[in-house]
């Protein structure tokens, strides 16, 4: 199982000093934090995407591929890629330059994003936000797929005879995770290619991921890649911790109430109960993160909100070690004893490339795009 | 006998509240007139007093608490649906408003609602046909023709037998012939698929 970390990106004021970090303050902070998640023992990174303030991540590929080459290990991917407001001609190019300099550590998450004036900004429409991820990704997958393509659509300029370069590595397509909240279409759209499925599983009560992840496990049966408890899920949470609950609770209590979506309205005892947010010692994180499984089943991927609300650099990488030495060991113990062996492990380019090279020698077609 | 239920919808901020009481003589009358029909009523009463705080946090977070999901069930579930507010400031007070902004969309489209009101001077009273009435208009419900407003000489006496009664059982008749023909409601599944991918596929929007 994929243990990580996923952020926002925002500039928030720290609302226990007034002090608001200028962006660049923000984007160092954010690379530091992804070399950090290396060197506690961590295996993923994923950051947002946005193009408005008070968010700085509006260039992921140009973040990831600087943290590509200061790490080893760090699997790099997105939380999310705005399949609706890119060009997927430019994301095709973009991830597959980054699958090289970062040699495969590179999947992505692709959602639509909530936030209207965007889209005009990039030419599109919000109304058009499910049409375009449908005709997007489609043209995404036949970009790294085949390397001549022919197609015209109805949200951007056909292409004729186009090769998309660099062509992936190894031939091998960045493995692609759908994220949404709460649109049963995108649970639909993972299941029929057999991709990933992300639940951000934060801010919005466990109901939501219940429903959404069974959705996409039924589905995702239904168009033959496997038994329901096969699909590839991931989860969001969010968490802060100290050694006593009660330090913790009054610690991020400031944090909480001031924080931008939650903020102001429910008290930190009533959106920890009503979401998966955990505030408090290392093993009530450990006890509520094993707890996802009986709602959602043995999944893949687990990624944790801990940079937001303002909370400082120094705060947020003591929650990292806390996560890499005593809760993330634990889960990854824990996970892997309840497993059964038929559920896989969330592709990588390795086992990607294995598995293609697998096909080939047994004959079979490489081509799996639908 | 069949049976149907009643949201009982009410906005009214003082307890005891004469909203309230307007609601529940509505409803009472309504469930009456429907049993002489043959049909039985479930009243299920939603004092949206009771939901104040969840209702904000539901404004700034997105979702509803638990209480509220069942409160907003109760209404999205229900064959008819009574809805009393205060009129303050020549319309819904914020409540009210508030309720129904958090309520799923398409949630009383087709659905069938008495809408009714208090307030402290008959003046008050068009509040119910230009404020109310829209709102319910938007929200594709089906409105019946009678509105009720109770003003403060209605109630004097102690007892509502004189004109008020004569609109309140008026309206509720009004709301029986509405629900009585129509099937049990089942409420919207907001997780439903209703579009296939391969129609996804060929470019149709989802429904």
């Amino acid at each position: 199982m994929q243990f990580g970390v996923f952020t926002v990106g925002d500039v928030t004021v720290d609302p226990t000093t007034g002090r608001e970090p200028s962006e660049h303050e923000r984007i160092k902070a954010m690379v530091t934090i992804a070399r950090k998640v290396e060197e506690v023992g961590l295996d993923v990174f994923a950051t947002g995407e946005h193009h408005n303030p008070p968010f700085v991540p509006s260039s992921p590929t140009t973040m990831l591929g600087w943290i590509a080459a200061r790490t080893e290990r760090l699997l790099l991917s997105t939380a999310t890629t705005l399949i609706t407001t890119n060009d997927p001609v430019k994301i095709a190019e973009d991830y597959a330059m980054l699958q090289h300099l970062a040699d495969g550590r590179v999947d992505l998450m692709l959602g639509r994003g909530n936030t209207g004036p965007v889209y005009p900004w990039f030419g599109q429409d919000i109304r058009n936000g499910i049409p375009l991820t449908i005709e997007n990704y489609d043209l995404l997958r036949r970009l790294w797929r085949e390397d001549v393509v022919d197609w015209s659509g109805k949200f951007r300029t056909p292409l004729q005879s186009f090769t998309s370069t660099p062509r992936p590595l190894d031939g091998v397509p960045p493995f692609v995770w759908h994220g949404s909240i709460r649109s049963p279409e995108i649970a639909e759209q993972a299941a029929y290619y057999g991709d990933g499925f992300f639940a951000n599983h934060i801010f919005w009560p466990k109901e939501h991921t219940q429903r959404m992840v069974g959705l996409y496990r039924e589905r995702f049966a239904h168009y033959g890649h496997g038994s329901p408890d096969q699909a590839i899920v991931g989860l969001g949470g969010q968490v802060f911790m100290r050694r006593n609950s009660q330090d913790a609770v009054r610690e991020f209590r400031p944090y909480f109430d001031n924080a931008p979506v939650y903020g102001h309205g429910p008290s930190l005892e009533e959106f920890t109960a009503q979401t998966p947010l955990t505030v408090g010692s290392p093993q009530q994180v450990i006890d509520r993160t094993l707890g996802f499984r009986d709602y959602v089943g043995d999944y893949q991927r687990q990624l944790f909100l801990v940079d937001h609300a303002g909370l400082p650099l120094k705060t947020v990488l003591e929650q990292l070690d806390i996560l890499g030495e005593e809760v993330v060991p634990v889960l990854r113990r824990e996970f892997d004893a309840l497993r059964p062996a038929h559920v896989p492990e969330a592709p990588t380019h390795a086992s990607l490339r294995a598995a293609r090279a697998a096909d080939a020698g047994a004959g079979v077609g490489t081509e799996t795009g639908r | 006998m069949s049976r149907r239920t009643l949201a009982v919808v009410s906005a009214g901020l003082g307890r005891p509240s004469t909203t309230r009481l307007l609601a529940d003589q509505l409803a009472a009358a309504t469930r009456d007139e429907l049993a002489g029909q043959g049909v039985e009523v479930d009243l299920r009463p939603v004092e949206l007093r009771d939901h104040a705080h969840d209702v904000v946090n539901n404004l700034l977070t997105g979702f509803p608490s638990a209480t509220l999901r069942e409160a907003l069930d109760v209404v999205s579930g229900a064959d008819g649906v009574v809805a009393v507010t205060p009129i303050f400031n020549a319309s819904y007070n914020g409540l009210f408003k508030s309720f129904f902004d958090v309520l799923d969309s398409g949630a009383l489209a087709g659905r069938p609602v008495l809408i009714a009101a208090t307030g402290g001077t008959a003046r008050h009273s068009l509040a119910l046909e230009h404020a109310v009435r829209p709102m319910f208009a938007y929200l594709r419900a089906v409105v019946v023709p009678t509105a009720v407003f109770a003003a403060p000489e209605d109630w004097s006496g102690g007892s509502a037998e004189g004109a008020l009664r004569a609109r309140i059982v008026r309206a509720a008749g009004e709301l029986a012939d509405q629900v009585r023909p129509r099937p049990a409601a089942a409420p919207p599944d907001p997780f439903a698929l209703t579009t296939s991918f391969d129609e996804l596929l060929a470019g149709r929007d989802p429904a």
